[in-house]
């Protein structure tokens, strides 16, 4: 069962040559005809498919567009071009901590990021005990947001968005902050999800961390896939020094 | 057309939490903490009635509630429609980073502008009271303006909010025409001393209907006439077409410019 399809899928942004975010340098430039855009491809006719279960490594240098593709799965992003279908429940880990209110407590960003995911109250009321269990944060549930260290930040947005059973896992980059013993924790439940048929896409720099977790890898160089195959042969084709720029796709 | 409409419902939660936190927040680390959505308008009203009633002397009785009224519905306009220029920008750090729904953030700022609306309610209530100006069944009524009002400010908040974030001084120019748009309406004067070349400016102001279907049931003590519900009810129901179709049509594309 497919659990995420992409068909030519591009994002393209449109970034000025010069910036202009003031209406009147546009009315300016424009009345002069010298409104000069450039396009950045973030993401360049990307297909792809993904199947339920699979483990997905993104591998590829500063920019070439791993981020993007998790934000276009995620909704964030809508591709300017090409089409996209995901299906299942999604729980992002962008970004541990996005929507935190540093002013509120911590019960009640609990609530907060709940239904920034679209939960409901009530299902949130549920979740709490097993939330504030796994981040640990017993003691300054009370507390606003802001006097948390980034560490404690981190493990409530984790065990916020995974609190829920999630059919796709979507991560960027997260686990490298909090102590060895959280990431463990982290990495632990992200293998139950696993072993339970969830699908999870893994954005990271690691070798190891994309070894270690997933089965397939897809080596992103400018907006494009590199190479897409089993986790251990596009890892060694991406750190190896020989190949800087693979001609064709690892089969 | 639809899937927006379903996913307010599905955010419902998300929409309360932003009302409530955007209330606690704002007041939090004031002293006075939410008691000053009701004596902001009470001191504001103190400044305009010395400079109206007493330095200009417009003859108009009990000039603190006719004023108060119409300036607290200005008031909730005027605010939220302004908030909403700064919304996305405000919410840029979770648009970047998780998906949510863009009509739900404009609706947070609507609403919280309301339930301020609703509150300031109280201390005009007081000053009912306290200058001796009767209470009449005719205030059952003033939902309808409100309702109407804040279908008119949300469809003018759909229109202003992706406007604002491709092109940020958009904000600025608006705070100017809000000042202007202000004297424009009938809020502290009478539309009668209004000359009649310009009356049209005001005749074709959206605020001077709903002012006067507000005003008139609180402070004559009547209904609002025929051609003020008329034009009320065709500039809500025009903004809020407007509004809601061309924020259908930009909002997919504000988590690129944020």
């Amino acid at each position: 069962m497919v659990a995420i399809e992409m068909s030519d899928v591009t994002v393209r942004f449109t970034v000025p040559r010069e910036r202009v975010r003031t209406f009147k340098e546009f009315a300016i430039n424009w009345l002069r005809g010298r409104l000069v855009y450039e396009e950045l491809l973030a993401l360049s006719r990307v297909s792809l498919t993904i199947r339920r279960g699979e483990t997905v490594g993104i591998i590829g240098r500063n920019g070439a567009g791993k981020s993007t593709l998790l934000k276009v799965i995620a909704r964030v992003l809508r591709p300017t071009g090409g089409s996209v279908a995901v299906l299942g429940r999604v729980a992002p880990l962008l970004e541990l901590g996005a929507g935190f209110d540093p002013e509120l407590s911590g019960r009640e960003n609990i609530f907060l990021n709940g239904a920034i995911l679209g939960r409901s109250r009530r299902e949130m009321v549920r979740r709490l005990p097993g939330i504030v269990e796994f981040a640990e944060l017993e003691a300054f549930l009370d507390a606003p947001v802001r006097t948390y260290s980034s560490g404690m930040v981190a493990r409530l947005g984790f065990a916020i968005a995974t609190d829920v059973e999630p059919d796709i896992l979507l991560v960027d980059e997260v686990l490298a902050v909090g102590d060895i013993e959280f990431q463990q924790k982290c990495l632990e439940r992200m293998r139950g999800f696993r072993a339970r048929g969830a699908t999870l896409v893994l954005v990271s720099h690691s070798p190891e961390t994309v070894l270690g977790l997933c089965d397939r890898a897809l080596w992103f160089d400018a907006g494009r896939v590199a190479a897409d195959g089993p986790a251990r042969e596009v890892v060694e084709a991406y750190v190896s020094p020989k190949v800087p720029q693979p001609a064709h796709a690892v089969s | 057309m639809l899937t927006p409409l379903r996913e307010i419902i599905q955010y419902r939660s998300l929409l309360r939490d932003l009302v409530v936190r955007d209330l606690k927040v704002r007041y939090k680390r004031s002293a006075l903490g939410i008691a000053w959505t009701m004596l902001n308008p009470l001191l504001m009203m103190v400044v305009f009635t010395v400079v109206f009633a007493r330095f200009l002397r417009f003859p108009i009785a009990h000039f603190t509630v006719y004023f108060l009224c119409a300036f607290l519905l200005w008031n909730f306009v005027s605010q939220t429609t302004s908030w909403s220029t700064a919304c996305f920008l405000g919410y840029a750090p979770l648009i970047r980073k998780i998906y949510v729904p863009k009509t739900v953030l404009i609706l947070s700022t609507v609403f919280s502008g309301l339930v301020n609306l609703l509150l300031a309610l109280v201390p005009l209530a007081l000053i009912m009271v306290l200058v001796g100006h009767p209470f009449t069944a005719k205030l059952a009524f003033i939902p309808i303006p409100l309702i109407l009002t804040t279908l008119f400010a949300l469809g003018l908040s759909l229109f202003l909010a992706p406007l604002c974030v491709m092109f940020t001084d958009i904000g600025q120019i608006y705070q100017v025409l809000l000042v202007a748009w202000m004297y424009l309406t009938p809020i502290f004067y009478p539309v009668e001393i209004v000359p009649s070349d310009y009356r049209i400016l005001v005749d074709a102001n959206p605020m001077t209907y709903f002012v006067e279907a507000f005003r008139a049931p609180i402070y004559r003590g009547v209904l609002p006439d025929g051609p003020t519900m008329i034009g009320a009810t065709v500039f809500a129901v025009a903004s809020l077409v407007i509004g809601w179709t061309l924020f259908q049509r930009y909002s997919e594309r504000i988590a690129y410019y944020v």
